[in-house]
């Protein structure tokens, strides 16, 4: 019979036999992690967030939204009923770290982008009940204030960049413009839109004079789940 | 093993380790317990086989019976287009209009619409469509874009100053902040506003001739409203963007606030569309 007083009479050989368990645990474990990238379907339109969404999308993680609400649409009829086409792991591809949740206090918000106007989000954020009235939501009426660190947007995308997401070198050069262009609308908001296809662009919460959270926000939320085109997948592509 | 020491009082084996005169039992693992061990074992076998497990380079081992939830979803979504398809095939293929005629398309029409309304049109609609403040009201016969069947469809195809071509687009000029009328010019036509929405709009005063030059051309004589041009009647008590007090008409005349509503025909079905149309025609104030 195989004995444990080798192991219990013998440091080194102890010492050897952990290394040899826990590196089998964690090749298994590992291994698969560097084939990850077969697992984003090929599917065209997702980009990085543009420095607006990317703040909008940094105040989402700060209030803990992924708390209550998720950002995945699994492949349920139900869920597809009510949400849309379910979501692809190509389209939370930027996302450090993905927002995709595990609870629903709230609904599901991986395709709400479109889904409600601007003023809508504006009044449900400062009081939710004052447009749907059994919500329990709390209030963000203090994302009115001043949108902070505006300048450090540059800072964030580079970071971003060494975890691996593609944002070019013109892109961080014009972090701090995109930014401003895209919450205030005009001519400078062209390019945002030549350099983050299907951003949307304007004042988001009907004050022109500030750029505040709710701006980056809401800009962050219309454009959530909206950058590929399900009309140009083809099915065989993301069945798996 | 030789020499194996036996426990005089358990009769149980013991190790053969000694501290203070302690004696450490060797007792085996429950039978149930090291039958369910290896049944799990043989187990997990089985399901590596029929369900996709391995993780390779370039894919997977997809299991004996190609399993997907993608492709389960599929087979539901297709089952359920079997199972509807007598229904949303007259959906299809009538007008929203003659399918309202037909008594038991218009129960399917008005339970579907239900559905699709509280989701979708709710939050800012209000369940029932009784609308709030910057959102309007669905259950009255006032509408600004036009209350008859195939117009509140094309409002929810295309949606309000959406992000579609073909949404309805006309916004109110800033007479205010471009300089059109002057402060006090807006505070006059206000004060006439206000009376032609209470019913008592005063013809002598000065407001009513600067209501005629500038705003009749969108809002009508007698400020009826112009639905092809989404601008309300003001010669009732129902405002949508703003309250009827008098500081706010002089607000929103000065910097108009614009409802916005999505535009609904690339997210909802067809046949969604329709239902929907004819439930919130259905709410109190469609016209024919």
């Amino acid at each position: 019979m195989f004995s444990h007083k080798i192991f219990e009479t013998n440091a080194l050989v102890l010492i050897v036999g952990i290394v040899v368990s826990v590196a089998i645990g964690g090749l298994v474990e590992i291994i698969p992690l560097f084939t990850i990238e077969n697992t984003i379907e090929k599917v065209e339109g997702v980009r990085p967030y543009s420095p607006l969404e990317l703040a909008g999308r940094s105040i989402y993680v700060r209030e803990g939204c992924y708390n209550c609400h998720s950002q995945m649409i699994r492949p349920f009829r139900d869920e597809v009923e009510r949400y849309g086409h379910y979501s692809l792991a190509a389209e939370s591809q930027y996302d450090h770290p993905f927002q995709w949740a595990s609870k629903r206090t709230g609904p599901d918000l991986a395709r709400v982008g479109g889904k409600y106007s601007n003023d809508w989000h504006v009044k449900h954020m400062v009081n939710p009940r004052s447009v749907v009235s059994q919500s329990i939501m709390p209030t963000y009426a203090h994302m009115q204030r001043p949108l902070a660190g505006i300048n450090y947007i540059a800072g964030e995308m580079k970071t971003l960049r060494l975890v691996g997401t593609p944002y070019t070198d013109e892109q961080i050069a014009n972090a701090v413009a995109d930014l401003e262009a895209q919450a205030k609308g005009g001519d400078a908001a062209k390019a945002v839109e030549a350099r983050y296809p299907k951003a949307k662009i304007g004042d988001f919460d009907g004050k022109p004079e500030v750029i505040s959270e709710m701006d980056a926000l809401i800009a962050y939320l219309q454009m959530l789940g909206t950058l590929v085109d399900f009309k140009s997948v083809k099915p065989e592509l993301v069945n798996r | 093993m030789a020499n194996v020491e036996k426990d005089l009082i358990s009769g149980q084996n013991t190790t053969g380790h000694e501290w203070d005169g302690i004696k450490e039992l060797d007792t085996p693992l429950p039978k149930w317990w090291v039958y369910i061990f290896w049944a799990c074992i043989v187990w997990s076998i089985g399901y590596y086989v029929v369900y996709p497990s391995i993780p390779f380079l370039g894919s997977y081992t997809k299991g004996m019976f190609q399993y997907s939830s993608r492709n389960e979803l599929t087979k539901d979504l297709a089952a359920q287009a079997a199972q509807r398809g007598a229904w949303l095939k007259d959906f299809q293929g009538k007008e929203a209009a003659d399918i309202a005629k037909d008594e038991k398309l218009l129960r399917y029409a008005m339970a579907g619409g239900k559905a699709a309304f509280n989701e979708n049109c709710a939050p800012c609609h209000g369940v029932g469509g009784a609308g709030s403040l910057g959102f309007a009201n669905l259950t009255d016969d006032e509408w600004i874009w036009g209350g008859k069947l195939e117009q509140i469809q094309q409002t929810i195809t295309h949606g309000i100053r959406s992000d579609d071509a073909d949404g309805r687009m006309q916004e109110m000029t800033k007479f205010g902040v471009d300089g059109v009328l002057k402060a006090a010019e807006i505070d006059q036509v206000a004060d006439f506003i206000v009376g032609l929405s209470t019913g008592k709009a005063d013809a002598a005063a000065p407001g009513a001739q600067l209501f005629a030059d500038n705003c009749v051309a969108c809002h009508g004589e007698g400020g009826v409203g112009n639905q092809d041009m989404g601008a309300p009647a003001l010669n009732n008590a129902i405002f949508t963007q703003v309250k009827g007090d008098k500081a706010s008409i002089v607000a929103q005349v000065t910097n108009p606030k614009h409802g916005v509503m999505p535009a609904w025909g690339a997210r909802l079905p067809a046949e969604t569309i329709k239902m929907l149309a004819i439930y919130v025609h259905s709410l109190g104030g469609g016209q024919k």
